[in-house]
């Protein structure tokens, strides 16, 4: 009896495709880690890791050891389920949008075509929103299931702070789609590829976006959720062992993601500058892709943590200003710039 | 049976089981968690629809907006079953009987259906973003505005109110 109608090649292929992806995020999500203290030590001038292996490079799996050998503490009044449900929807919701994300383009392999990218669906745009928007639960369910006043409440600010910048977002994000015309990602970079970066058209899109995805991935000057001179460790405080690990895990793999999906949407995705991918051979092209979005994804990572090194937190309620007075009528007064101007010149 | 009836039938389970678990667990934080997971089950079954747009809404609307703001509020008044027992048998009985009626309509409906086929795949486009842009922006326009005003309406309410008590505490405190 067949059950599927598709060929096998193809699940396998995609199968493939999915654990390469997933691995190797893992793998970049650590090493952002290393890169992290690494930065902070430059920006502070110390030297920073450098005990195991050469130039600390194994520092990541040591801390990882470290982190699997700890003892491991359940509170005794929480509901046990929903306290490991935490972490985990953390770590399963920032590794859900990598299926969406063309990585490269078609590459030849064993006489098949391959597209890399797991699923080009024509909804790409929406489905990153959507699991944005999920985000928030492994979060607020980790926090309740501590039953600890700390963590409910960094649970809370967390949960409300995603709200408020996922509308700034979403709105920068509808004033880009109005450009591109389409919601499917790899047309997008294909659109890129043959005519100019959308950071050009959307400049200010392009700023609210970087903004909200900050404050989306909690990092500073947005991290009020684990702010530890007035919460302890916010969401995480009766978390130990690798279930923090996992929350603090989540917020590298999500980093790595939203640079990557910036890269995408408005500095054209895997297309490298000034060469042209139709005159070389397919799995050349295909290379070069991957090596220019992840040079693209570096500079983002970089700058993350830039940031985070520089800049002071915000107060509470300086971050709700920012976020609902001041980026969402600038989301909106762009949205109808842009609207305005594609009218005009009947683009 | 082909592989899409599998599916379908095994969505459907998960839909009808978590939907009784939502109504059948004690604590409203867990009855909240499985509407979440019957939001999914029933985009599931838009997608099988071939209605990816509506699927990826309810999600973002449903399960990513609406939901957290239910869970933000159960979790910060600590509902539990003993502090809020129903008393009045009458509304329970009232609640029955509506809620039969309601099930004796659905079946009627669903007993009038073909079920020699129970899913097809890839047919229809009603849920498509084209589709459903074309006939919102073309042949139901007015309606659309007037539920926009509507949404408008709503959103300005809700702000006065939020402002009123607000108000009416720093009166109370100063």
């Amino acid at each position: 009896m067949m059950l599927l109608s598709i060929d096998l090649g193809l699940v396998i292929e995609k199968l493939v495709l999915i654990v390469v992806v997933i691995s190797a995020s893992l793998v970049i999500a650590m090493y952002t880690t290393f890169a992290e203290r690494k930065v902070a030590a430059i920006l502070q001038d110390r030297r920073g890791p450098n005990r195991a292996g050469p130039f600390g490079l194994l520092q990541p799996l040591a801390d990882g050891l470290k982190l699997f050998f700890k003892e491991e503490i359940i509170p005794n009044l929480s509901s046990k389920f929903l306290f490991i449900l935490g972490p985990a929807l953390a770590m399963m919701t920032a590794m859900m949008t990598s299926a969406v994300i063309p990585w490269g383009d078609k590459i030849e392999l064993f006489g098949r075509s391959i597209s890399l990218q797991i699923a080009d669906i024509n909804i790409g745009v929406l489905y990153v929103f959507g699991v944005v928007s999920l985000g928030v639960y492994g979060i607020m369910i980790g926090s309740w299931a501590s039953n600890n006043k700390f963590s409910l409440l960094g649970g809370l600010r967390a949960a409300s702070q995603i709200i408020s910048y996922e509308l700034a977002m979403g709105i920068s994000m509808i004033a880009l789609l109005m450009v591109t015309g389409t919601l499917s990602l790899k047309e997008m970079v294909l659109q890129q590829q043959a005519g100019n970066w959308n950071v050009i058209y959307q400049p200010l899109g392009f700023l609210i976006f970087l903004i909200c995805a900050f404050a989306e991935c909690n990092r500073t000057p947005f991290d009020l959720p684990e702010a530890e001179n007035e919460l302890i460790g916010g969401y995480h405080t009766e978390y130990s062992s690798m279930k923090l690990g996992f929350f603090l895990f989540a917020e590298y793999i999500n980093m790595f993601i939203s640079s990557v999906i910036m890269a995408t949407l408005f500095f054209g995705g895997y297309d490298m500058p000034f060469v042209n991918e139709t005159l070389l051979s397919p799995n050349m092209a295909a290379l070069i892709g991957i090596v220019a979005l992840m040079g693209k994804v570096i500079c983002f990572i970089f700058l993350f943590m830039w940031v985070r090194w520089t800049i002071p937190r915000f107060r509470y309620d300086q971050l709700m200003h920012l976020g609902w007075r001041i980026l969402i009528p600038l989301a909106l007064f762009n949205m109808l710039l842009t609207g305005g101007v594609i009218l005009y010149f009947h683009k | 049976m082909n592989f899409t009836t599998l599916v379908f039938i095994i969505l459907s389970l998960l839909t009808v089981v978590s939907a009784v678990m939502m109504i059948a667990s004690k604590s409203p934080v867990h009855s909240v968690l499985w509407l979440i997971v019957v939001f999914f089950t029933i985009s599931g079954h838009y997608i099988m629809l071939n209605a990816q747009f509506l699927a990826i809404v309810n999600i973002i609307v449903y399960a990513g907006a609406i939901m957290v703001l239910f869970l933000f509020v159960v979790m910060l008044m600590n509902l539990n079953a003993d502090s809020e027992p129903i008393k009045n048998y009458r509304i329970q009985l009232i609640g029955i009987i509506s809620g039969g009626v309601l099930l004796l309509i659905l079946l009627s409906s669903v007993m009038s259906i073909d079920k020699s086929q129970l899913v097809e795949m890839k047919v229809g486009d009603e849920g498509l973003i084209k589709s459903l842009g074309m006939n919102l922006f073309k042949n139901y326009l007015l309606p659309f505005e007037i539920s926009s005003v509507l949404f408008l309406s709503a959103m300005i309410g809700a702000v006065v109110i939020g402002k009123k008590e607000d108000e009416a505490e720093n009166k109370k405190v100063n």
